[in-house]
């Protein structure tokens, strides 16, 4: 969908970040290819949402890179987005929200407006264009921001725990708009702790410990032959931590 | 003049509609809201600035911002007479005893309510958006507008304490404008000249309108939180 130019893979190697001389994320290392889409799971605090802010560029590495497609990523505008396990809604209207985002991608107002309309018709969201975002439902707000992260056409989509504060109803809506990017060519890096979500949306698994890789392993593989014992018993449900 | 019947004196002298009271209400009005939106021009996006920035002193000011908060108008009307009289600094502009004066001297007390109450109301907002806003690329700087817009609701508020200031003080103006019939004179300091006169009526009349203007500002920001409630969520 981006012609020829691409920023993938993208590359992260020896990423570490360290808070107090503490390494929550540990020299971690992983190449993610165009077009799958990556589930990093781990037990609670393994430095997934790290990794996830690391790669978007939210956060700075203490030691290594993270690289697009070879060189250091330094464009102005961002080929990549990302969804918050709580989305951030603007004290402004559903359509305003995404008109706002595409503005600050130096879209012309024309441009953004008509932008943002075909996102919001493209998931159903036309009803809540005028409404105020904020008082919109979880689910609502869920999806608006999924439909936003959409208007930005970005080659990648990071999620950390996009469903985690929904209903099962929104939920399933999240994860067919999760397809129907992935249909559309983008490439899905996401975090979640559900293990039906992840059987579902997987084509790999990226393990994450104590914020160290211990496996990147194709999806179905990791679900009936985890390569790493910690990985067996975090299907299994006895790896909390 | 017995007080009941400088009350009824009081309410027919607005009613009738009153030249010389009617003159006093626009000049202070006229001087408030042009000082109010001097300060406003200033404040709003000095205050968002200094919520966002980060330099070295930004401390310093934080805190001599909130402290000018509570600058008392007469400390506020002296400095600027001692920088407005003929052998102060800018003595040579010459509006010393001019309504211009008393905008400068009245800007000067609510610029700094401006300018920390919106430095509170973006850092708040900063702190809830700043992840979504750097994930989206935007910088500092594209959120200044962003956040003043954000915290619109807020930031009228921020506006009518602003004005409620400059109309109820009337040292700074006092001093500057010095009281001229006519000319410099406003609903505070004729109150007080009146009342010391003994003109109750005038006194009164004038004290009714402001007690009336603040009864409405307060109106105006309860108004402002119901409706942003509904909005903004
Ligand atoms: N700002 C921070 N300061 C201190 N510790 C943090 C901070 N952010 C995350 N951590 C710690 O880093 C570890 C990994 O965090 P995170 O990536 O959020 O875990 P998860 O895998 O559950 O998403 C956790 O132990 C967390 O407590
Ligand atoms: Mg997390």
């Amino acid at each position: 969908m981006h012609g020829s130019f691409s920023i993938l893979p993208l590359r992260a190697e020896g990423l570490t970040y360290n808070i107090a001389g503490r390494a929550l994320v540990d020299d971690i290392s992983f190449e993610i290819a165009r077009g799958t889409r990556t589930i990093i799971m781990g037990p609670n605090g393994a430095g997934k949402s790290l990794t996830l802010r690391l790669c978007h560029g939210l956060l700075k590495p203490t030691l290594g890179s993270v690289t697009w497609n070879g060189a250091a990523y330094t464009e102005g505008r961002k080929r990549h987005a990302m969804v918050f396990q709580r989305p951030v809604m603007l004290r402004r209207s559903a359509l305003a929200n995404l008109t706002h985002a595409l503005s600050l991608t130096r879209s012309s107002p024309r441009d953004a407006l008509s932008r943002a309309n075909e996102a919001l018709a493209r998931f159903g969201l036309v009803e809540l264009a005028r409404r105020p975002a904020r008082i919109l439902s979880g689910g609502e707000q869920q999806r608006l921001a999924m439909a936003r992260a959409w208007a930005l056409d970005p080659e990648v989509l990071f999620l950390d725990e996009p469903t985690s504060a929904l209903d099962p109803t929104a939920t399933r809506a999240v994860e067919d708009m999760i397809k129907a990017f992935h249909a559309d060519g983008m490439t899905i890096l996401m975090t979640t702790h559900d293990l039906g979500q992840a059987q579902r949306l997987a084509d790999e698994v990226l393990f994450l410990h104590r914020g160290r890789i211990l496996e990147q392993t194709p999806a179905k593989e990791f679900f009936e032959r985890p390569r790493s014992d910690a990985a067996r018993a975090f299907i299994n449900g006895e790896l909390l931590w | 003049m017995h007080e009941d019947n400088a009350f009824t004196a009081a309410v027919s002298l607005i009613l009738s509609g009153d030249a010389v009271l009617g003159e006093i209400v626009r000049l202070s009005l006229a001087v408030s809201l042009t000082a109010l939106l001097v300060s406003a021009i200033i404040g709003l996006p000095l205050g968002a600035a200094l919520a966002l920035a980060r330099f070295p002193g930004r401390s310093f000011l934080v805190v001599a911002f909130n402290a000018l908060m509570g600058l008392p108008p007469v400390v506020a009307g002296l400095m600027v007479y001692l920088m407005l009289s003929r052998s102060g600094p800018l003595g040579w502009i010459g509006i010393l005893f001019t309504p211009s004066a008393m905008i400068v001297a009245q800007s000067l007390l609510i610029t700094p309510i401006i300018v920390s109450l919106t430095r509170q109301v973006v850092e708040d907002l900063w702190g809830e958006y700043e992840e979504q806003l750097r994930s989206l690329g935007s910088t500092r700087l594209q959120a200044i507008p962003t956040l003043l817009w954000d915290g619109r609701f807020s930031l009228i508020t921020t506006i009518l304490a602003g004005f409620g200031r400059a109309s109820a003080e009337v040292g700074a103006i006092l001093i500057i404008g010095g009281n001229i019939a006519g000319y410099t004179r406003t609903m505070t300091t004729a109150i007080a000249l009146e009342t010391s006169k003994g003109d109750l009526a005038l006194a009164l009349g004038l004290g009714i309108i402001l007690l009336t203007i603040t009864l409405l500002l307060n109106a105006a920001a309860y108004a402002t939180g119901r409706i942003a409630q509904k909005v903004a969520g």
